[in-house]
């Protein structure tokens, strides 16, 4: 049966179920058990399932990442969490050399079940250092799946197959995705991993997103729609590995792509998305793919500079319309609501 | 320490019209640290702080109206309404800046300190870290090399017992006091309360003058308390994580009322209460000035990423 839940809610889910179906899941990281448990995706797990397998943890993320790959290889499926993604970058050692090589280069003796739960920062002032999304860094890195949920559904379907799956995960949770509600079926639920899931499907141009810009490019068919043009929208799901084969059958058939991507455009994961449709089918593109991501400066903490950094839907709309050779619409006008806030709902300070 | 109190009481008061749109750590209760330390340093020392870090960045010198107008995100904000309340800079005292990543400033003013004795400056850098942050890799690594190199840097260690809403018995071995750690890296130490600014400035005299003489760096540890919230403007024991009982004990051991305490017999009630008007009347000024300043114009998004200018070998300072 399904009901509507928050992002939140899902994740919570998931992580319930885990913990309730498989001895050797724990959870970690810092806030985990407190009170607000990583805004509501672990708020009272610790009253159900103790502190030993729902904890706490020192800001010692670096550490605590190595302890969470010992655990693994002694046999365990930790789930470790950060509240940033930022937080996570004193980690990057144990994660780039480590967790994504054990399995490799020890030639595959034993599995490395590890989910690592970053959440993505945007908004409110949250400045440079604690709203980067930086998924294509751990993509490039060869031996991590990395998966970004858009929906409450995928948040919940996602985290269950990435605790199941023997692989480490790196799962990039949007902060703007995590009051957003949606369908979730009860009990379990799994989503492939590696597979590309196409939430819209359309003939005129393909729109391919990941994270919190699988909404805004939802928001941006709705727009092209009301004009008559009708966009595909390709939710990655999985940014690696990436599923070519999803991407190359859209354009194949819209013959347009633009790739959005929560991230920097140089060097993010629309290059990639972009540079795999090339590879795979330039016979079929009929214009010059576009990117639509934040430019390359880091995330500015003013309100006042936020419209300039953070694309919305009308970013992609203008994309498409230009590679169907449409008239740019008219400028918008000011906008309802402050753009460094999701809804005028999210009052900060985070 | 009433100018500081006034101040983070008054962004409290007014953070609910959501005009300043950033996270803001506030540090009502923990005073003593910031002014006891920086009022034994000379503006041309250095100091680092965290996300906490209004009361290091005033204390320092830093200016009140630059540091309203940055967390309004306004252009005359002290990084250009760029950083926000976590990203507070004034170099024309010293103040080298803050950052929220935890610890991270830390080996960072090591290496203020280590430029400055290179160029032959007789600077002291301070670092101001929770205690969170000795939890960090990089902080045990940043006391060896200050210790091995007898750098002229204090730590100062504020510890609140908090880190967000974990405590120290959830995060530190117990039996191991915080200030131990200098010891482990040969470094001289010490553990004060947070309530005495007076005791704190006299360590800060002793090991800023340790430290100019190229006797090495020093730690110390304040036991603090934040009456506020992690992040935001309010109180909130209602979450659970503490007691009021624990709140109410330490705010009974306020260090402004310690302080006032001490100064009544020389000064007098009615100065202090003179004091509190004049930095009230102060204050208001400084909100109006920074709601009436501009926010940056859009081209400023993509300024400064690089600065473009290079110095050619052997010319500047
Ligand atoms: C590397 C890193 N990990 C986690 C965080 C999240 N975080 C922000 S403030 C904070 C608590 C810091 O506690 P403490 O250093 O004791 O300073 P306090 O807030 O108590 O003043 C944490 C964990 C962070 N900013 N950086």
């Amino acid at each position: 049966m399904s009901r509507v839940i928050p992002y939140h809610e899902a994740l919570r889910e998931a992580l319930a179920l885990c913990l309730e179906h498989d001895p050797r899941v724990y959870l970690m990281g810092l806030g985990v058990p407190d009170p607000k448990g990583l805004f509501g995706s672990t708020t009272g797990l610790v009253d159900r399932f103790g502190p030993e397998r729902v904890r706490d943890m020192p800001a010692s993320e670096n550490a605590m990442t190595g302890v969470a790959l010992g655990s693994a290889l002694a046999g365990m499926r930790p789930v470790l969490s950060h509240q940033r993604v930022d937080f996570a970058l004193l980690a990057m050692e144990q994660m780039v050399n480590q967790v994504a090589k054990w399995h490799y280069m020890f030639g595959g003796q034993r599995p490395v079940p590890i989910l690592i739960r970053m959440i993505v920062g945007r908004g409110w002032g949250q400045g440079a250092q604690h709203s980067q999304s930086l998924l294509s860094w751990f993509a490039h890195v060869p031996g991590l799946t990395v998966i970004a949920p858009a929906t409450p559904h995928d948040a919940k379907a996602l985290t269950l197959a990435a605790i199941e799956s023997d692989d480490p995960v790196i799962s990039f949770e949007h902060r703007w995705c995590f009051n957003v509600k949606g369908e979730v079926p009860e009990g379990i639920v799994r989503a492939p991993l590696g597979e590309a899931h196409v939430v819209r499907e359309g003939a005129d141009v393909t729109i391919v997103a990941s994270s919190y810009m699988v909404l805004e490019a939802m928001r941006a068919a709705e727009q092209l729609a009301e004009d008559g043009v009708d966009a595909e929208v390709i939710d990655l799901r999985t940014v690696a590995p990436l599923d070519r084969v999803t991407l190359a059958r859209s354009v194949r058939k819209t013959g347009h792509l633009v790739a959005a991507d929560i991230g920097w455009t140089s060097f993010g994961v629309g290059a990639e998305v972009v540079s795999a449709v090339v590879e795979d089918a330039f016979d079929a593109l009929r214009s010059a793919p576009r990117r639509v991501a934040s430019p390359d400066v880091p995330s500015p903490s003013t309100p006042a500079l936020s419209a300039g950094f953070w694309p919305r839907a009308r970013a992609i709309v203008d994309a498409a319309r230009a590679q169907l050779g449409r008239a740019p619409l008219p400028a918008e006008g000011p906008p309802p609501f402050p753009l460094d806030v999701p809804d005028p709902t999210f009052t900060g300070p985070f | 320490m009433m100018r500081l109190r006034a101040v983070e009481e008054r962004i409290a008061a007014r953070y609910p019209e959501q005009e300043m749109r950033c996270p803001t750590h506030l540090c009502v209760g923990q005073e003593a640290a910031p002014v006891g330390v920086c009022a034994a340093l000379r503006p041309d020392d250095y100091a680092l702080s965290h996300h906490r870090s209004h009361g290091h960045y005033l204390a320092k010198g830093g200016d009140l109206d630059r540091m309203i107008a940055e967390m309004y995100g306004r252009e005359t904000g002290c990084s250009r309404g760029k950083g926000g309340s976590m990203h507070l800079v004034d170099l024309s005292v010293g103040f080298l800046g803050a950052v929220p990543i935890v610890a991270s400033t830390v080996p960072i003013a090591v290496g203020a300190a280590f430029g400055a004795r290179m160029r032959g400056e007789d600077r002291v850098a301070v670092v101001f870290l929770g205690d969170a942050a000795v939890e960090e890799g990089v902080v045990h690594e940043s006391l060896a090399f200050a210790s091995l190199e007898r750098l002229p840097v204090l730590f100062v260690c504020e510890n609140n017992l908090y880190s967000v809403q974990t405590g120290l018995e959830a995060r530190q071995p117990s039996g191991r006091a915080i200030h131990e750690l200098g010891a482990a890296h040969a470094l001289s130490h010490a553990q004060l309360h947070g309530e005495d600014v007076f005791a704190i400035h006299a360590w800060a005299e002793e090991a800023v003058a340790q430290a100019r003489a190229g006797e090495g760096p020093s730690f110390l540890e304040v036991l603090t308390y934040r009456y506020l919230e992690h992040v935001g403007p309010y109180e909130d024991v209602e979450l659970g994580y503490r007691t009021r009982e624990e709140v109410d004990a330490w705010r009974a051991r306020d260090p402004i009322a310690h302080a006032t305490r001490a100064l009544a017999d020389e000064v007098g009630p009615e100065t202090i209460d003179g004091w509190m008007r004049a930095h009230a009347e102060a204050l208001d000024a400084a909100f109006e000035r920074a709601i009436a300043a501009p926010y940056p114009e859009p081209e400023a998004l993509f300024e400064g990423v690089f600065r473009g200018t290079s110095t050619r070998l052997g010319e500047g300072t």
